[in-house]
Parts: C-alpha cells; structure tokens; sequence
C-alpha cells in the first residue's frame, strides 16, 4: 500500500490516534533508538559486538516492519520519528536507505533535514532522482534538496519531475529557486518545443514552473510554450 | 473473474504481459525469488535482486492493477555455491519486510547435503518470522524428493498448514495432500501440467487447499495459464464459486497466514492519497 502524502505526523498526533498496543509498540521502538543514539556518542564508531556484517540494530528490524504495528498510513511518520529519536547517522541512514523497500527509502528522503547531515547525505537523493519510481522522485525534492542540490542536479530534478508526472508542488521552495533562473527557463522551453515538434501535450505542470523563472517584474507575463494536443501521453523517463 | 496467480516470475516479463495479465483477471501474485538462470556469484546480486522484489517489480505491478507480493529465499540450486550460502545469514533483515508472505523457493533440487542444510534453515526461519514457506518439488526424482521433503518439514518448527508445496503432478499429489501441506500446480504450456491434467486433479482430489500458479519465467511459459485453467475449470462443469477458491480464496488464505497481505491497490501517485482501483473484496 503506497501511503503517499509528505506530510509527517508528530509524535503527538501519533499518540493520540494509535490503541494501545501500536502506542506501546512506537514507546519501544523509539526507547531503543534513544538507546542507539546514547550508545552511538558514547563509543562512536565502535562495532557492535559479535555483530556479522548484516546484523542491523532493533531499532531498524522495527523500522521496516512500522507499517505493520502503526497502520499503514503511519509507517512513514514513525519511520521517520525513529530516525529522527536515533539521531541517525550517515552510514545508517545509508544502510536504511540501501537496505529500504520503496516505502522505507522514501521515509528516509523525507527526513534527511530534520538530520545533522550537512550536505552529507546527498548521494542518497542523487539515487532516488535517478529512479523511476515517482514514489522516490517526489519524496527527494523536499526540503534537503532545496538545501543542498547544486543548481544543475537541481534543475534535472524539476525536468525529471515533469517527465514522470510528479506534481511540482512536491517540490520544495520551487518559487524560491525558480526565480529568476534563466537556464531552468531554457531547459523548460526547449522539453516545451520537444512536445510540440513530436505533437505531444506539455505538461500542465511546465507551464507552471516557467511561470515561476521569469525575473521580477514579468512575473505576469511569462514565455508561453506553443500549446499542442491534448491527448494522454505516456511517461518516457527510462 | 478475479485471479490470484500464486507463483509467477514477473521480472522476466515485460509489461504486455502485466495488461495482458489484468484484463484476463489477474488482481494479485506472488513473485518468488528464484535461479535466475545464469548463477550468480556473490551474495550481493542476490540482495540486488531481493531489492527489486521489493521495491521496482510492485512499484511496475501497482501500474496496471496488480498487487505484487514476493517471497525471498535462497533457492535450492545455488544453495550448492559456497560462494552465495551467505545469504542465510542476511535473510532475517529482508524477511521483516512488508510485503514479504512467504520464505521461498526453498526445497530440493539435487538433494544434496547442502540443499539439506539451506532447507532445514529456511524452515526455521519462516518458523521464527510466523511465516509461511513455499516449497519447490524437485523436477528429477520427484516422488523420492517430495517424500524427503515431507520429511525434513515433519522435523521443523513449521506446521504443515504453513507449507505449500508446488510443481506438484499425478504421481506426487496423494503423498502432498496426505501430509497436510497445501497443494501447488504449476501449468506450463509443454512440462509440469496442463490445464485439462489440472481439471482431472481437482475433480479427483477437490478444490481445498489447492493452488493453481503459471510459475512464467524466463523460460517457455504462460503467464494467462491461471485463467486457462479457470476456463477449463467452467467448461468441465465447476462452479464459478469452486472457480473462485482455487484461483483465489485458496492463495489469499494460504499467503494471509503471514499477516502481510494487503490486496487494495493504489494507484502510484506521490503526493495525495491514490485512488484504490481494486478492493481486496472485489
């Protein structure tokens, strides 16, 4: 089951929403990945003891399986409360993220902000951008990428967004990094000239963001791509 | 007619096969992870391969209809190559996954000391994780392979209600059904079983606990065998109900024991709550 929205719950919220026996499920789970974190400033980097290369800490056995004690339209929440309550590391928020289903990994994207990463993490998004899942491809163009995607990978993210009809209000601060981008505008443009050459719809959503490059002062009178058919057409990111 | 296809390989297939699949019915399938035809050798191709189960192939499903569920294991050919026996070791972390129902395809395939040693463990396995198994009959000696397997599952912490056994034939379905495991049938379109051979078996040994799958691969095989036998089954005078259970009460019974089933399929839109296109109760 795709839980699909970005928004994240509280710890509160979840409170008051879950019985019993999820609330005291979700109580365990983030006591041991307190109990991770703790342990993880105390003897950084240490192994973990008579640990084989594929053991995983409580904590991310409980990760994976969030969806099944907390309901389905939760998983994303408490997966991202845990790693948020572990103070999630790179090497573990990698490991979450490679290891992750589709569902995991997107709980990752969506709180690699709310993490002391720096700029750190960004071989992760730069994965998800590269999938095709539009899952994947929403959720990494939220806030960690309007931090820290240069301003080329930034605007493939946008392209990509567009190739793979994932709405652009996924993306974060869009009006903000738009503004004012000529290259975006080009790129824009040109995908605009690509549909129509091929008698192809434009995205909906292209105009939208050309809307949002234009300088201040011709914000009301942006570059009108050549309108074409509108016919249904198949995605071709591949 | 809604269609549960319980063992099919929809890696290899391409996504005519998936249309082609939901308009004869198809709403739901289990993908088990298996040999891929050439061997591998390492452990992490294995986990590649667990990924995509996990993640891209219900990710392709969820695009024309069809729920995508998977078992992982490692299978009983490469469980010879000491080189992908790690495995083992990592499957506790794959099998907590969601959309994991079963550990499989374990069994025989040359029943060798190492094929005993990865079957007993994999059993445990699914015993540790309230799983169920499902269990590929070898396709040389397959009687003897099957009685040994019975065997091995007999000794386990897995109950037998917790077992499917498949690629099951005229020879091997009393000694199946008489050690309480569920039933298998893999319809291909030259080896295995056909669809009327399907139809004589159910009107022998009835329609509980058995199991029809078209196990489509790489290789010659059929992905629309589910509905053939469907169709066959109408035409020698079962009832759509009797239709139903086997192609799918009976899979959604057998894999429900996990828990872990979730037959609604959403639409895969990123940012607001899909539109369900099919209701498990449909």
């Amino acid at each position: 089951m795709l839980t699909s929205r970005n928004s994240l719950k509280s710890r509160k919220e979840l409170d008051a929403e879950l019985g019993g026996a999820a609330r005291a499920w979700l109580d365990e789970a983030l006591a041991e990945a307190a109990h991770d974190a703790a342990d993880a400033t105390a003897t950084p980097g240490a192994p973990r003891p008579g640990a084989s290369p594929y053991a995983s800490p409580p904590w991310e056995l409980r990760y994976a399986a969030a969806g099944r004690h907390c309901g389905q339209e939760n998983a994303d929440s408490v997966r991202s409360l845990l790693l948020v309550e572990s103070r999630a590391s790179l090497p573990s928020v990698t490991r979450l993220y490679d290891q992750g289903t589709a569902a995991e990994r997107r709980a990752v994207l969506l709180t690699l902000h709310l993490l002391d990463l720096g700029d750190t993490a960004l071989p992760l998004i730069e994965d998800a951008l590269r999938a095709n899942d539009t899952r994947l491809v929403a959720a990494a163009v939220g806030p960690y990428a309007a931090d820290h995607l240069d301003p080329h990978a930034w605007r493939h993210a946008v392209l990509k967004c567009l190739f793979t009809e994932v709405p652009v209000a996924a993306v974060a601060r869009l009006g903000e990094r738009a503004h004012g981008d000529a290259e975006l505008a080009r790129m824009l443009n040109d995908f605009a000239a690509e549909r129509t050459a091929a008698g192809r719809p434009v995205p909906e959503d292209l105009r939208t963001v050309l809307a949002l490059t234009a300088p201040a002062g011709e914000g009301d009178h942006p570059a009108r791509p050549n309108a074409a058919p509108a016919a249904p057409a198949p995605t071709e990111e591949s | 007619m809604r269609i549960f296809d319980p063992h099919i390989h929809m890696t290899s297939r391409t996504t005519d096969d998936y249309r082609a699949m939901y308009d004869a019915g198809v709403r739901a399938l289990v993908e088990p992870s298996f040999w891929l035809g050439q061997p591998r050798t390492s452990p992490a191709s294995f986990f590649d391969y667990f990924d995509a189960l996990l993640g891209w192939e219900p990710f392709r499903a969820s695009q024309y209809g069809i729920a995508h569920h998977c078992t992982l294991a490692l299978n009983p050919k490469e469980a010879n190559d000491p080189r992908c026996t790690p495995v083992l070791d990592a499957l506790p972390r794959y099998l907590v996954k969601d959309s994991v129902v079963a550990v499989g395809e374990i069994g025989y395939d040359s029943m060798t000391p190492a094929e005993d040693h990865a079957l007993a463990a994999q059993l445990q396995l699914a015993a540790d994780h309230a799983l169920p198994a499902l269990v590929h009959t070898p396709h040389r000696d397959k009687l003897a392979g099957l009685h040994r397997t019975i065997d091995v599952i007999r000794e386990s912490n897995l109950p037998p209600e917790f077992v499917l056994l498949d690629h099951l034939n005229e020879t091997t379905v009393e000694a199946a059904t008489d050690s309480g495991c569920w039933a298998g049938f893999s319809i291909y379109p030259d080896t295995k079983m056909d669809e009327d051979r399907m139809v004589t078996i159910l009107q022998n040994h009835g329609t509980e606990k058995i199991l029809v799958n078209s196990a489509a691969d790489w290789g010659k095989s059929d992905p629309l065998k589910t509905r053939k036998v469907a169709d066959a089954m109408l035409k020698a005078g079962f009832t759509e109900d009797d239709v139903d259970q086997v192609l799918w009460r009976n899979p959604v019974a057998f894999y429900g024991q996990s828990g872990r089933l979730q037959l609604d399929v959403l639409t895969p839109d990123p940012l607001h709550e899909g539109n369900s296109i099919l209701r498990g109760g449909e």
